[in-house]
């Protein structure tokens, strides 16, 4: 049976998707964000295999408070690296009428094949994409995460044509991603999707910090402090062009 | 139809109401269902304070500052003992009382705290000695040597097992030192019916009360209505020194709601029950607000104006109490419970604009730990007000839920919360409050031979103590049953000594007079430690736990091998354990007799014993310390939770009402980030959470969405004016969190803040 290395499930979730969710945070990650704070998803050996049915058994106890808006979020970690095992948990979550959401960084999205069909399967039975732009700048995005961003920007083009929602989130890290010039060539590419429904930026927090230590890696960013209020506002005010 | 209330009055008072079974006996619900207004609209009707009650408001924070800063006490009474009419009238500020829409204090002065020495003339002069103050020693002499108490009473009555059990611990916060509180009068029917007619139907029934056969029973009745009906006249005389005459129904809002408050002043004049609950007023009062409002007679803000200054008084009750109970229920609380919403038995939903209205008090007048304002909630509510009602939790943290799904099919679609969330049925029926069993500390006598371990005495029955390395769990739990079958035998016993007490040396006369006289009575009885018993099973029997025992070879601390379910993740294995507890334990009180033929219900809620409860109690085999405070109400224990709110949410949800019909509180704080990006989101989420929540059968909630930050800088910087209002959720209350005791405050501080992951 096709089983998916998950992380850890929260039975609250409240900021990963519309309303009150399910969220399910996969193991296993290939980008290497300095600010990340999920460090202890990136292996993709370690956490726990588990079915399809069995997660969603486990995320129905909480259908009572998801209303109509609610539903599950898979999160990770990087939830495309299992595409096949997504597909299968979207499509059983689509059986029983279950509101999914899928938040990614499109770091495994390609065109090639077997992973474009796959993909194309899985937008049929996704009914938001939450994507994060981490450096609209290639080398600065590279610099950031230690990969490119040349697939990620392409499958939100792929998304547009296919009129596929989704929301985009931008990580606001001082110093890093703050740069007005970064953020309004953001904004200039949003401008040429058209299934953007919403921009929500997140501002720098270091509370997953002292998992990096945990994990014997090194942390870059002990000396950056969370963005200020104006900063904040700055961003989301050249982001969502208002 | 009626003599005694004449034609004209009535054509008068209930002008336009519709009804008729209520206009020929006393049928406040019936007057309710037939005239309420069922409001399905926003908030954006309601209006801002008026000129006065930004003035008297602002009066009273000054006062209240100036009580914090005397230490907790402004004034205390120590020549008068406090009756109906010991005092003249009382104004928040005398030179401007024409300001005041809704009248009456407690004591002549505001905030000063009256002498009641009928529940123990011990406890009233420790607790005006405690703030400096020296109850006049004739007035001591004369309840010590002519005139009996209730606590002096009660042990002249106790066993010595009783003793030592109370000295224990292990039965604890038994209301033998203070008063029972959580009888809860219709004070509604003050003003529907008026005096006149309420003194005549007490009348009617001493008439008729024990004519064919004197038994005790009966004389001891005739008595009580006797006292009733004294009540009665000395509310007239209590209103008339205000300048009312209300032997005859209230006539308009103003009336009404003046008329109600002075039935709910005579409780408070005369008892200083743990809780003094005001009860389910909010639909009622409506009735009459939309009358004078249809007739012009009224506008939004005088409407607004009358609730305001209603809850200003709320929020000004005070008793005198002493060390012990504050460390008990901290913050100095009293319990005005105060509800509305929930569906009537009819199907129609009973949101009206009045319960706007109350809820909008903590707007207009900032946020406020009383009166204790609670949402009888149900999914079916109109989505305006659930929306409007978790606007204000997330703004104030100041309102508490109940399941009102779970409860009208006990108690109908007219019953109060007697106390911080017990359910009584208005009017009907009275609570005898019993406080709690302490089932952390006997699962400890269970695995000590029935020594405490804090105090080396034998207090339970010698048993034999566990044997081997490491505790088995059919022994233990068969150890545990016998022990809990012990207690229980004990408490209830402990129980009915203290009520009969209470119903002779400190009967509620003016509480009962606005009670039905063959009323049902509930013995409600409850459970502290609960998590850490549920706990404490699952280590010993999905983990290894080895037992610490010193020279004596008495159990003082556990060492746990392997990992165990919880209670609070929503896990069958722990949650099973959870739910065998309590219904072991009511089946347990049910066995015995209790008192009057009262039916016996029980509790998981704590109030902020928690701490203290914690405190008198040996380490427990969940790995909880000797000493740490025990999680509150029914809440998983601190750290418990792993797998988030809604997981935490459905553990306590498992647990059936129909066992704990006296309540199971659940508090739960939030932070801000964790509930949403932006307030409109919060609010979604919230009510989702509360629909949820109430769909899978749960009782209570407490919500707080603040973060520990906030906490922290709050403890640390109290004197910062946006926290001398800074009001925050306990199990069963509210609080301002400066009132707190610091252990408290860091007890809040280390619970489980649900936030982002």
């Amino acid at each position: 049976m096709l089983t998916g290395r998950v992380h850890s499930t929260e039975s609250f979730g409240s900021v990963d998707g519309p309303g009150v969710r399910f969220v399910i945070f996969m193991q296993g990650c290939l980008m290497r964000c300095r600010y990340c704070h999920n460090a202890d998803t990136w292996n993709p050996n370690g956490g726990t295999e588990y079915t399809a049915d069995e997660l969603l058994d486990r995320a129905v106890r909480y259908r009572d408070y998801w209303g109509d808006r609610g539903g599950i979020t898979v999160s990770g970690g990087e939830p495309l690296l299992q595409a096949e095992f997504l597909l299968e948990l979207f499509k059983k979550a689509k059986q029983r009428k279950i509101n999914t959401c899928l938040d990614t960084s499109g770091q495994p999205f390609t065109r090639e094949e077997p992973f474009f069909s796959l993909f194309e399967r899985l937008c049929e039975v996704t009914d938001l994409l939450l994507v994060d732009i981490k450096h609209i700048d290639c080398g600065a995005h590279r610099a950031l995460t230690g990969r490119g961003n040349g697939n990620i920007l392409d499958m939100l083009r792929y998304l547009s044509d296919a009129e596929k929602p989704v929301w985009i989130r931008h990580v606001l890290v001082p110093g890093v991603t703050d740069d007005d010039e970064v953020l309004r060539r953001t904004r200039a590419f949003l401008d040429t999707l058209s299934n953007v429904r919403r921009v929500e930026v997140l501002p720098y927090h270091s509370m997953g910090a002292y998992k990096w230590q945990e994990l014997g890696f090194q942390y870059t960013l002990n000396d950056t402090q969370p963005p200020t209020a104006e900063r904040i506002n700055n961003a989301k005010a050249i982001l969502r062009a208002e | 139809m009626l003599a005694c209330i004449a034609d004209d009055i009535r054509e008068k008072a209930w002008r336009g109401f519709k009804g008729r079974k209520w206009q020929e006996d006393i049928n406040v619900r019936e007057f309710i269902q037939n005239n309420y207004t069922m409001y399905d609209g926003d908030e954006s009707f309601l209006a801002k304070p008026t000129e006065a009650t930004d003035y008297l408001w602002s009066r009273l924070q000054e006062l209240q500052k100036e009580e914090r800063a005397r230490g907790g006490v402004l004034d205390c009474e120590t020549e008068v003992v406090s009756s109906l009419t010991a005092y003249g009238p009382g104004y928040i500020d005398e030179s401007k009382k024409e300001l005041e829409q809704v009248v009456g204090l407690q004591t002549d002065k505001p905030l000063k705290r009256a002498f009641m020495p009928f529940g123990g003339i011990k406890m009233a002069d420790q607790a005006a000695s405690t703030y400096g103050y020296q109850i006049n020693p004739e007035l001591r002499k004369i309840f010590t040597d002519y005139h009996k108490t209730h606590n002096q009473a009660v042990f002249d009555a106790y066993t010595p097992e009783m003793k030592r059990a109370r000295h224990n611990h292990v039965i604890t916060g038994l209301p033998d030192t203070y008063g029972r509180g959580r009888i809860v009068g219709d004070y509604r029917r003050v003003a529907l019916y008026g005096l006149d007619y309420l003194i005549k139907m007490k009348e009617k029934d001493l008439f008729y009360c024990g004519g064919r056969n004197m038994s005790e029973e009966h004389i001891r009745l005739r008595e009580e209505i006797a006292e009733q009906i004294r009540a009665l006249r000395g509310m007239k005389k209590m209103a008339e020194i205000y300048g009312f005459d209300i032997s005859e129904p209230a006539k308009n809002a103003k009336e009404a709601v003046q008329w109600l408050y002075f039935g709910y002043l005579a409780a408070i004049k005369t008892q200083n029950g743990a809780a003094m609950s005001v009860g389910r007023i909010s639909t009622f009062l409506d009735i009459y607000i939309q009358r004078d409002l249809d007739e012009g007679n009224l506008t939004e803000s005088q409407a607004q104006e009358l609730i305001d200054h209603l809850v200003l008084k709320f929020r000004m009750v005070k008793f005198a109490r002493i060390p012990s109970y504050n460390e008990l229920f901290s913050g100095d609380p009293v319990w005005v419970t105060l509800e509305m919403a929930g569906i009537g038995m009819d199907g129609r939903h009973m949101v009206t604009k009045t319960d706007y209205r109350f809820l909008h008090t903590l707007e207009n007048m900032g946020p406020a730990p009383e009166p204790n304002l609670t949402v009888l909630y149900s999914p079916r509510l109109p989505e305006t007000f659930k929306k409007y009602a978790a606007h204000i939790s997330v703004t104030t943290s100041s309102i508490q839920y109940e399941n009102d799904c779970v409860m009208r099919p006990m108690w109908g679609d007219d019953y109060s919360i007697c106390c911080c969330v017990s359910a009584t049925q208005t009017g009907k029926e009275i609570q005898f409050f019993g406080a709690r069993a302490n089932l952390a500390k006997c699962l400890n006598y269970a695995l000590n031979g029935g020594v405490d371990i804090k105090t080396r005495e034998q207090v339970g029955p010698e048993i034999t103590r566990p044997v081997g390395e490491y505790l088995d769990y059919r022994d233990v739990r068969k150890k545990f049953n016998d022990m809990m079958s012990w207690l229980v035998e004990l408490y209830v016993n402990t129980l009915n000594l203290i009520h009969y007490m209470h119903d002779k040396y400190y009967y509620e006369a003016a509480e009962m007079a606005l009670i039905d006289t063959y009323t049902r009575r509930t013995f409600a009885t409850g459970i502290a430690g609960f998590s850490h018993v549920v706990d404490s099973l699952s280590a010993i029997k999905y983990a290894k736990v080895k037992p610490i025992r010193d020279e004596d070879g008495l159990i003082v601390d556990y060492e746990i091998e392997g990992d165990f379910p919880r209670y609070g993740n929503d896990d069958e294995r722990a949650d099973e354990i959870a739910i065998w507890l309590l219904k072991a334990f009511m089946k347990k009180v049910r066995e015995h007799h209790t008192y009057r033929n009262s039916e016996p219900t029980t509790s998981i809620l704590t109030i902020t014993s928690n701490v203290v409860y914690g405190k008198a109690t040996g380490a427990t085999p969940d790995g909880r310390k000797a000493g740490a405070p025990f999680a509150p109400g029914a809440n998983p224990a601190y750290g418990a939770e792993k797998n988030g709110l809604l997981a935490s949410l459905n553990s306590v949800a498992k647990l059936p009402y129909e066992y704990a019909l006296d309540g199971i509180s659940n508090t739960q704080t939030i932070s801000p980030d964790a509930l949403g990006h932006t307030e409109a989101e919060r609010v979604d989420n919230l009510w989702h959470i509360l629909d949820g929540y109430f769909t899978k059968g749960a009782h209570h909630l407490n919500v707080n969405v603040f973060g520990v930050e906030k906490l922290k800088d709050c403890m640390e910087h109290p004197e910062k004016p946006e926290y001398a209002n800074f009001t925050i959720r306990v199990s069963g209350y509210a609080v301002k969190f400066i009132d707190l005791t610091r252990e408290q405050q860091l007890d809040v501080i280390s619970r489980t803040e649900h936030k982002v992951m």
